[in-house]
């Protein structure tokens, strides 16, 4: 380092500030036995994490997220509460506590790998050269079209959408099956209480 | 009558969510969205009605039978034009066999169009299946259940 200013811009304390509110609200989702209180927090991290991309100036990652993270997915998790107890089982001490010390070997070695990855924004980092690359240059001959991340999602990597849009179908189809015991047609109605209790 | 401020918030925002629904699925190659965001959005907004007004009102405006078919539409609709090219001369998914005489690449504009439309009907569909289904089994819930 040739110059011991430190110039603190208003992006960098954007970031620090949503890093923050990242890790809070991933704390508070622990500690709380509420269920409603975590699918209510998680939905809150998947719009703060939304924000950070945006300012990553991942715009179509943090359109995603905002709109499957944080509003189909709490959704989702607040319907599949109907199905299932409002309060998670309190957790009982165990004398070897394997999930925590693994947790922290893994913690720590992603920390340490991070050490290895190229700066943000590292124009010969592998993100940015080959393929990437190759995308960027390549889309306003090839395809045309302004946004180069639906090129490559809808044509460059058409198959593979493809195949993810057969993983979507594939979870409707599976949760008809699980589920919906004739009531696609109107048929006898299903629940679980009287199960439990005969 | 219950929830009133609800039921009207719903009802003067419900179509305004489908238009923003269709601008992100036909704007997508112009700015951030595409098939995926749009049929979330689209959902969302058949939700939301489902929580103010019930779920069985909601069926009656999109039955489930129409869901399913919709679904495998949907699939059909992106394999489709992947076919549809080859039977045009060119490979699976080659938007430029659609029209190969554009000097503009129109045939991709059309491609990825006819595509994103595939993924957005089928991700609304499979969205509010799921959906339906996950609260379908229970006739309702109370307040003090949450």
């Amino acid at each position: 380092m040739t110059s011991y200013h430190f110039n603190v811009s208003p992006i960098l304390l954007v970031d620090l500030s949503l890093l923050t509110m990242l890790l809070l609200v991933a704390v508070a989702m622990l500690r709380s036995r509420h269920l409603f209180a975590v699918v209510m927090l998680s939905g809150i991290y998947s719009l703060l994490s939304a924000a950070f991309f945006v300012s990553l100036d991942a715009v179509d990652v943090a359109f995603t997220e905002a709109a499957v993270g944080a509003g189909v997915s709490t959704v989702l998790m607040l319907a599949g509460m109907l199905l299932t107890a409002r309060r998670e089982k309190p957790l009982e001490p165990r004398r070897v506590p394997i999930a925590r010390l693994a947790v922290f070997a893994t913690g720590a070695a992603l920390i340490y790998a991070t050490i290895d990855m190229p700066a943000f924004g590292d124009p010969n980092a592998p993100a940015n050269s080959y393929v990437g690359q190759a995308y960027v240059e390549e889309t306003p001959g090839d395809i045309a079209v302004p946004n180069i991340v639906t090129a490559v999602l809808a044509s460059y990597r058409g198959f593979d959408t493809l195949g993810e849009t057969l993983v979507i179908f594939t979870a409707g189809l599976a949760v008809i099956l699980l589920l919906g015991v004739g009531s696609a047609r109107g048929g006898r109605e299903v629940s679980d209480i009287d199960e439990e209790e005969t | 009558m219950e929830r009133l401020i609800l039921r009207v918030t719903t009802k003067i925002f419900f179509a305004p969510i489908i238009l923003f629904a269709l601008y992100v699925q036909f704007h997508g190659d112009y700015g951030p969205g595409g098939g995926f965001q749009a049929g979330v959005i689209f959902a969302v907004a058949f939700i939301l009605h489902a929580f103010c007004f019930g779920l069985d009102e909601t069926k009656k405006v999109l039955p489930q039978r129409a869901l399913l078919v919709a679904m495998v539409v949907g699939v059909l609709f992106y394999a489709g034009t992947g076919v549809a090219t080859m039977l045009l001369g060119g490979n699976l998914l080659g938007y430029d066999q659609i029209d190969p005489e554009s000097t503009h690449h129109a045939g991709q504009h059309y491609g990825i169009l006819l595509v994103e439309w595939g993924v957005g009907v089928t991700v609304a569909t499979t969205m509010l299946t799921i959906f339906y289904h996950f609260t379908g089994r229970e006739p309702d819930i109370d307040q003090e259940d949450w």
